[in-house]
């Protein structure tokens, strides 16, 4: 009777302390993310992770400029509202030095190849040699063409164009009678609108943003030609309130095939091929960013990737998630559900050399050709204290870049000249950046 | 003696009026035939009104993304709380400075009103780090303070300008016939402003309501209102306007209703006091 009572006993009691154990390893993390259609298709998938694992991911979905103030505000106040946060290649240098950012070098699952990410997306996320965020897609920036206007207009297009290519191209492309634009590319102010584009395509004509000395070089013959060339291109070629177009206007235009050319993100190749929404989807084309012979093109590179703050207190089911969201598994998975045209691109180079994903998508190529050819520790001709290509990895960038990109986009408007903005941003860049001290 | 109006001038101006409404109400028009379109459809050119395949995908994929009934939920509580809170403060405010002004009233009135110059940002991480000492971050105890704070220069401006209307001399009866101080207020005074009160109230919950830059802040998930819910829709690289659509008419299809039901009030706590 004793003994039965005891082993009785000792059965719910052992029953009991598995039933705590299990709720004690369910964790639930908070993940911010951005509204961008990769990581929309992340949080639907994310349920096979809660159910491997019987974790719970509450989901914060945010408008990148909305997230960027939130988990900024989060994590310079320690604020710990998150475990893990979507951020770019322009956060995770700065915030890693910072220490605000959790290593990713130890600690991620056993199949989770670091040496198969992509060299210059991995570069982009490193300090010192620490990984701070693994990239969840990587893009970089390419010339889409429409290939039946460019043959219309009896010209070829080259794998790698130039700047002068592609103005005269824009030229011939253009028909303001069938509304049709030679050329699309942004022109609405900010650090990561007109900025990304006007930093990089600078890049190509050996301007710098600033020299060895921090000094600003607005007032340099390289901007001044930069400027002139796009203004004189857009002029030319350019949709009609072209100053108010950032990547959603030109997405819209080029769909309606209202561009000949568009110059932005590889990964809006995915949304001009999709037959659902793009009237153009079989008449695409594409090549790399065009450049001036210099040895630089004016090709971006970015990658919105998954960071841990240090002031998550659960690291270990964040590094979790972060191995599961960014490995190769995770692709086969996304390929299953969704075909393999919709996979996160430009990552690791196990996708490039997947010759299933390379039948899917006929942009695979000049992606990664593109994303290769930017390197974010020298981007530019002559030399540079900073990195990154159509940012300069410091704090004080995107406030002074905001207000350079407004005077570019006010002289696009036709409110100033290019060489009156370009003196106002040479201006206002001295005082910003000797009132932080440089 | 009244002017007679000519049946012509009548319709003019009947006309004219719905001109205006419609042009002011047209981009409501608009998001709410958006929210029944297909993304490709939504991005058309020329727009197509009326005659597309109308679907409710787009609701459907918000519902399931979101959680709406938690940010509904959130909107109203913070709404409602920071309002009847304010209430609470700014009458015998109000009272104080309609009844028994001060040297300083004006000046301390002006003050309450120069402290909406203040840009928000400005105070932005000493109230992070007040919320977070507190452990009330992404509570709505924190969001029902805060949004009351800020609204209350408004809700003591608008209640004194109502108090302001009301002859001092009934509440002087009632004091001659030993209504204590309370009394005053609740039977004497609060019953007359009602109109005034009412239309503070309403007004004030839909400034609550639309607040976006501090719900959307001060809050992750738990707190989360429709402010956070509507930016969460909102994509710089993709198309999305048919689901920001669907999730912009579920924001404020509450408040609209609200406001249609109760715009007798407000419309007459907002002419309170105009015509003498």
């Amino acid at each position: 009777m004793n003994t039965k009572r005891i082993l009785r006993g000792t059965t719910v009691g052992l029953g009991l302390i598995a039933g705590l154990a299990s709720v004690a390893v369910a964790e639930e993390i908070t993940i911010a993310t951005v509204n961008n259609g990769d990581m929309v298709r992340m949080q639907a998938l994310s349920s096979n992770w809660e159910e491997a694992t019987g974790n719970t991911i509450n989901w914060v979905v945010l408008e990148e400029n909305v997230l960027r103030q939130n988990v900024t505000t989060d994590i310079s106040t320690g604020g710990g509202q998150y475990d893990v946060m979507t951020i770019g290649t322009y956060e995770a240098p700065i915030w890693g030095r910072n220490d605000w950012l959790v290593s990713l070098n130890e600690g991620m699952a056993d199949d989770w190849n670091a040496d198969d990410l992509l060299p210059a997306i991995r570069g982009g996320l490193t300090v010192d040699g620490t990984l701070y965020a693994a990239p969840f897609y990587g893009e970089s920036s390419m010339v889409m063409y429409r290939t039946d206007l460019m043959e219309k207009a009896g010209m070829e297009m080259p794998d790698a164009p130039t700047w002068d290519f592609i103005r005269e191209a824009a030229a011939a492309m253009t028909d303001r009678d069938n509304e049709i634009n030679g050329i699309c590319a942004r022109g609405k102010a900010g650090w990561g609108e007109n900025m990304a584009f006007l930093t990089a395509m600078s890049n190509s004509f050996g301007a710098r943003w600033f020299d060895m000395d921090w000094k600003p070089q607005f007032d340099s013959q390289e901007w001044a030609d930069t400027i002139d060339f796009y203004l004189g291109m857009m002029k030319e070629s350019g949709p009609a309130g072209a100053a108010n177009n950032g990547f959603n206007e030109n997405l819209t235009l080029f769909q309606q095939g209202k561009c000949g050319m568009w110059i932005d993100a590889t990964v809006a190749a995915s949304f001009v091929t999709n037959p659902e929404d793009s009237t153009v989807a079989d008449k695409v084309g594409f090549a790399l960013a065009p450049d001036n012979g210099l040895g630089k093109r004016g090709n971006w590179l970015w990658a919105w990737s998954l960071a841990i703050p240090a002031s998550s207190q659960k690291v270990d089911v964040a590094k979790d998630f972060v191995s599961w969201a960014t490995s190769q598994g995770y692709t086969e998975l996304v390929a299953e559900n969704e075909g393999w045209a919709n996979v996160p691109p430009g990552t690791r180079t196990s996708l490039y050399e997947n010759q299933a994903y390379l039948d899917a998508a006929p942009f695979a190529e000049m992606t990664l050709q593109s994303i290769n050819s930017a390197d974010p520790q020298n981007p530019t001709v002559q030399d540079v204290p900073y990195t990154g290509i159509q940012f300069v990895a410091i704090p004080e960038f995107a406030g002074i870049a905001n207000q350079v990109g407004q005077q570019l986009s006010n002289a696009l408007a036709g409110n100033q000249t290019g060489e009156e903005a370009l003196k106002n941003a040479q201006a206002l860049t001295v005082e910003e950046m000797e009132a932080a001290g440089y | 003696m009244a002017r007679a109006i000519t049946p012509r001038k009548k319709i003019m101006w009947t006309a004219l009026s719905w001109g205006i409404g419609l042009l002011i109400f047209f981009p409501i028009l608009w998001t709410f035939l958006t929210s029944f379109k297909s993304e490709a459809t939504a991005i058309s050119d020329p727009p197509v009104w009326f005659l597309f395949d109308w679907t409710t995908e787009n609701y459907t994929t918000v519902l399931e993304r979101s959680n709406y009934p938690l940010a509904l939920m959130n909107s109203i509580v913070i709404a409602v709380g920071s309002t009847i809170l304010g209430i609470i403060i700014a009458v015998p405010a109000a009272w104080a400075m309609a009844f028994v002004p001060g040297k300083r009233t004006k000046d301390v009135l002006l003050w309450m009103l120069s402290t909406k110059m203040l840009p928000a940002v400005g105070v932005l991480y000493p109230l992070v780090l007040i919320a977070k000492y507190f452990g009330i971050m992404d509570s709505r105890i924190l969001l029902v303070m805060i949004l009351m704070l800020i609204n209350l220069p408004i809700i003591v401006w608008m209640l004194y300008t109502y108090f302001r209307e009301i002859p001092g001399e009934i509440l002087e009866a009632a004091r001659m016939d030993g209504a204590s101080l309370k009394n005053e207020i609740i039977y004497v005074l609060t019953p007359m402003a009602v109109p005034g009160i009412a239309s503070t109230i309403l007004l004030n919950i839909i400034l609550a309501w639309n607040e976006a830059f501090w719900t959307i802040i001060l809050t992750t998930v738990n707190a989360a209102p429709l402010t956070k819910f509507i930016a969460s829709f909102s994509a710089p690289e993709g198309l999305f306007y048919a689901k920001l659509s669907a999730a912009s008419i579920m924001a404020i299809a509450p408040i609209l209703i609200m406001g249609w039901f109760s715009q007798k009030q407000l419309v007459r706590g907002l002419t309170f006091g105009a015509v003498k």
